[in-house]
């Protein structure tokens, strides 16, 4: 069982409120840099200093944060309305168990019997905003008294492994934020690495982006989950990535271009060290290198990924191998990271 | 009794409709304090007998609690760059919006755990895109290589839901399965009550199958048990989220005493009656045609049994988190013990005399 | 077999007028059966007497079909009719049924205005060449067949009424086969199964026996634009494990699928999601049966050209041998 997977995943930080996840992980890394510090934002940054050999500064990035649910308001039966944090396909949300507020109070996302729908209700998608968490409070009195608006709501899924994957949930992007740790866990890099666990990626980028403009680096790797869609399919349509075949490397996605100096760099790394990798299908949702790369006057970025499927919802999945492969791909990236590769010849 | 450990324990246990020995045993663990014989028959209907004190042949109740659970079933094996995942087919009445992203257990070779996914609405069909996403498009994904799932999984297979029950608030718990093992749960407490009340009656209590697909349990319980009262106890519709319509119920405010034809008025007078001896609170329920519980099955049986139906509040009926209220639990389990405890000889004769009066 | 199938499938026998089919059978079974009997509404029900070790097991097997029956004569001699058991509409037009006395009809329909789009039922019309009510052979409340020959193409045999002659054909051969029992096997040449297995429900109240296995069709997954089924033609008797009517006896399908893997017997796993069996009357019979079904997978099932294959055929006489030769420990 990988208990960094698992304690990480376990963790509750909705975007805007990782406090826990980022107490778990500076306890998880406090012995294994040379500084920490929490920003204004909430970002946990480290530093774990270099041999000297090299004068770049390279910041590498993984999100704390997770999708999640915020409190609204409570209605006078006691059941409570929310709005969603991050992005979210409504039917995700029906009959689900999540964790509300600091007490992690359970509440349940319920609906309509099916006894009493009509066959047109069945065969339609319930809107978030019809939808209400139930804490069991039989007043609104009684659920007020146990939480207040604003509080965040996570989903509740107990890790687990089911031969060569994983279940969970916030792979994205704790697997992310394990690789990070990971990364820190081993001998010094030729140069200073800082490492960045940053907050509200889902709404909007936002953490990376004054620790980005903090660091002031060289050059930086963001480590992520991206969304696999290998599932039968009648139509021949890339699944994006697959699980079980490697780091994901992005090449562009709707929001930015990653640097594609550092993207071959990459991509020789794996074929060198015989790690397998596959280019994640163009387009779609962004990273935190649209922050980083135009952070002060631009910052060479690329990201690698762990491929997950069923991303933003209670139980998302992963390969373990893809994982491992990513922290050795990672790992390997940088060491050889030498500054020849991100200048531009004039 | 710790009614949340009972229930932790019966409703974690998977039973889907016409694969119910796993929770029959467990059902059999939490009635054996309080009974003097078990028994299993052909169709998997688990029969406790706690004998009454009067001299044999000593009539009997018959109380019906289904002990199956709405699942799923492996209808086909489909595969995806050489990974295996499994199509499904529902065992009951499967709401397909609540599936998507739940946990499953698939009863395989071996017991495997899976997530039931599926694609993302933007590649589905364009005709299906945004709708609840259906049987055709989900898929359960037990992480495996299609060797190994081939190997592990046939089709036919059943597959349960995975949600371990939880407190709320108050008294309130959620989960899956509470359909219908809240009333196995109850009348464990009705046989508790039992042991401290006498009574002249032998109570068959009955752990049903197949009550979700066919009241399979109750049709052929009530043929070879013969007995000459019934009562089915199953949930009923809890007021909450979505469900405010009249036939809805609070949760916690105590069970429900169903009336229509289902129900013999005079077992309906009779359960008001125990209720009222018990200072308990009862909400009355309705069904204008078939309740569609067990109590349809035992009322036709052989030459026609008197039936009773008592119902526990439910929010969110036929979901993975299915919620009622502990107290609502207890309370109908004392609410069958006392009904019982006061059945005398005479009672099945004063039911019929009862029919033919003028007035009421 | 084919002498046999092709006999059973051309006969007429609607749901409730199952004399013809039964008269069939009768001689063919006669030989084999240890007592014969035929019920209050119609079933035969063949007797093979056991060596008293085993269980009691019913063999169903309906011997009706779809069909229409006579609601109105019009004043020109056409007959609008209803249907008997699941006829679907699409099938109609241009297909031709025929009545008890032989009397054959047309089937027409009111005016399309919209091509592509299918008339309900009560939009059609037989056409027996009467030119008047008072003139048409046919009376309100007859019952009708449809009519079409038997096809065999190579192992593919195409007929109306394979759906459940068919099955009506194992359970014969079965009984010719079948030198020694352990079991009390009751043969039930089953009535009125296409409107509500109302023909098993009181064989097996007579019967009340320990064990029941219907032997029927089932629908396939391999023809273009299919539901998704995995069930193909030709793969072996599929052993049901539920329908939409019923869920099967765990240990028996276990058994049933033990027996076709000991004797190396092509088999298929059957899910189905809609339609059910004989099976589901029995299981739910007086203090409840073991019941499961042995399917025949068949194309187009509710057509006038439903496709089995006789591998599958013979397939499932195998299987059907070798569950009632050997004990059932359920």
């Amino acid at each position: 069982m990988n208990e960094l997977l698992k304690s990480l995943t376990e963790a509750v930080g909705v975007s805007g409120e990782e406090k826990e996840v980022r107490l778990l992980i500076r306890d998880l890394i406090a012995d294994h840099v040379d500084e920490w510090h929490v920003d204004a934002m909430g970002n946990l940054l480290a530093l774990k200093k270099g041999t000297g050999a090299s004068d770049l500064r390279v910041l590498v990035d993984a999100h704390m944060d997770e999708v999640g649910l915020m409190v609204t308001e409570f209605d006078s039966n006691g059941t409570i309305r929310f709005s969603n944090v991050g992005g979210f396909d409504d039917r995700a949300l029906l009959g689900k168990v999540v964790q509300v507020g600091p007490k992690k109070i359970t509440g349940i996302i319920g609906a309509r019997p099916i006894h009493l729908t009509t066959s047109s209700q069945r065969n339609s998608v319930v809107k978030a905003d019809a939808m209400r968490i139930d804490i069991g409070a039989k007043t609104k009195d009684a659920a007020s008294a146990q939480l207040k608006i604003g509080d965040k709501a996570a989903f509740v899924t107990e890790y687990e492994e089911l031969g060569p994957t994983a279940i969970g949930k916030a792979f994205d992007d704790r697997a992310g934020c394990a690789a990070l740790i990971e990364l820190l866990r081993v001998e010094p890099y030729p140069f200073d690495l800082h490492a960045v666990f940053s907050v509200q990626e889902e709404v909007g980028l936002r953490g990376a982006m004054t620790a980005a403009y903090a660091v002031k680096p060289d050059a930086a790797l963001v480590l992520e989950c991206t969304p696999a869609y290998d599932l039968p399919n009648k139509d021949d349509v890339s699944p994006s990535v697959a699980l079980g075949k490697g780091p994901s490397i992005y090449v562009m996605d709707r929001t930015a271009i990653q640097d594609p100096r550092l993207v071959s760099h990459i991509t020789a790394t794996a074929a060198e060290n015989d790690i397998p990798f596959q280019i994640r299908r163009p387009g779609g949702g962004g990273t935190n290198t649209a922050t980083i790369q135009r952070s002060r006057a631009g910052v060479p970025t690329a990201t690698i990924a762990v491929p997950g499927r069923y991303a933003h919802t209670p139980a998302m999945m992963i390969n373990l191998s893809d994982y491992a492969n990513v922290v050795k791909l990672a790992e390997a990236t940088l060491r050889s990271l030498a500054p020849n590769i991100i200048q531009h010849s004039s | 009794m710790d009614s949340f450990e009972l229930l932790k324990t019966l409703t974690e246990t998977a039973g889907p409709s016409g694969y119910e020995q796993e929770i029959a045993s467990v059902v059999k663990e939490a009635w054996a304090p309080y009974v003097d014989s078990f028994s299993i028959d052909r169709v998997g209907n688990l029969m406790a007998v706690k004998e009454g004190r009067g001299d044999p042949p000593r009539p009997r109740i018959l109380l019906a609690a289904h002990m199956d659970e709405i699942a799923l079933m492996v209808s086909q094996i489909d595969q995806h760059e050489g990974n295996g995942f499994l199509r499904i087919s529902r065992v009951g009445g499967v709401d397909k919006r609540h599936l998507y992203g739940q946990l499953v257990v698939v009863h395989g070779q071996r017991q495997l755990n899976g997530i039931l996914g599926c694609l993302p609405g933007s590649m589905l069909p364009k005709e299906r895109s945004s709708l609840p996403f259906d049987f055709e498009d989900l898929v359960v994904d037990v992480g495996l290589p299609i060797e190994e799932v081939e190997e592990l999984v046939s089709i036919g297979d059943f597959v349960s839901f995975r949600q371990p029950l939880r407190k709320l608030q108050g008294r309130r718990v959620a989960g899956k399965a509470l359909d219908n093992r809240a009333s196995i749960a109850s009348v464990a407490y009705c046989l508790e009550y039992l042991t401290q009340r006498a009574h002249d009656w032998d109570v068959v209590a009955v752990a049903t199958a197949q009550e979700e697909t066919a009241l399979l349990g109750a049709f052929t319980s009530a043929h070879s048990q013969r007995p000459d009262l019934a009562i089915a106890i199953d949930v009923t519709f809890g007021k909450g989220p979505g469900a405010t319509d009249p036939g809805t119920f609070e949760l916690g405010d105590g069970p429900v005493l169903d009336l229509g034809p289902n129900v013999h008025p005079g077992m309906l007078q009779a359960l008001r009656d125990a209720a009222a001896a018990l200072e308990m609170g009862i909400g009355i329920g309705t069904h204008a045609r078939a309740s569609g519980t067990d109590a349809h099955g035992l009322q036709v049986a052989r030459e026609g049994i008197p039936t009773g139906l008592i119902s526990i509040p439910l929010r969110y009926m036929h979901t993975m988190v299915e919620s009622v209220d502990l107290a609502d639990v207890e309370r109908s389990g004392r609410l069958m013990g006392e009904f019982i405890a006061r059945l005398d000889g005479e009672f099945v004769a004063n039911l019929t005399a009862g029919m033919m009066e003028d007035g009421e | 077999m084919n002498d046999l199938i092709k006999k059973l499938v051309e006969a007429y026998g609607p749901s409730g007028f199952e004399d013809n089919v039964r008269e069939l059978i009768r001689p063919e079974i006669e030989p084999f059966a240890d007592e014969l009997l035929v019920d209050a509404l119609g079933n035969l029900i063949a007797h093979k007497k056991g060596d008293g070790s085993g269980l009691k097991v019913m063999i169903a097997a309906h011997m009706d079909e779809i069909g229409v029956m006579v609601s109105h004569i019009t004043k020109e001699g056409f007959l609008r009719f209803t249907n008997i058991g699941g006829v679907y509409p699409h099938t109609l037009l241009g297909n031709r049924v025929q009545f008890a006395d032989g009397t054959i009809g047309v089937i027409g329909s009111d005016r399309i205005t919209e091509r592509g789009a299918v008339h309900p039922l009560e939009k059609h019309f037989i056409d027996v060449g009467a030119a008047s009510r008072e003139t048409c052979p046919v009376n309100v409340g007859d019952a009708a067949g449809f009519l079409r020959p038997f096809l065999a193409q190579g192992t593919r045999l195409s007929a109306k009424s394979m759906d459940d002659r068919i099955g009506c054909v194992i359970a014969i051969e079965t009984l010719k086969r079948l030198s020694e029992t352990p079991h009390e096997v009751y043969f039930v040449f089953s009535v009125q199964e296409e409107v509500g297995c109302r023909g098993a429900q009181v064989a097996a109240n007579r019967l009340d026996p320990d064990v029941g296995i219907a032997l029927d069709v089932t629908t396939t997954g391999d023809v273009p634009e299919a539901r998704p089924m995995a069930v193909d033609l030709g793969k072996g008797p599929a052993i049901k494990v539920k329908d939409s009517g019923m869920i099967a006896h765990v240990g028996l399908v276990k058994i049933m699928r033990q027996r076709a893997e000991e004797a190396n017997l092509p088999f298929q796993m059957e899910v189905l999601e809609a339609g059910t069996t004989d099976a589901r009357s029995i299981q739910i019979s007086n203090g409840g049966t073991a019941a499961g079904c042995i399917s025949i997978p068949c194309r187009y099932v509710h057509s006038q050209s439903e496709t089995v294959d006789a591998n599958d055929v013979e397939n499932s006489v195998n299987l059907l041998v070798e569950i009632l030769s050997k004990p059932i420990v359920l």
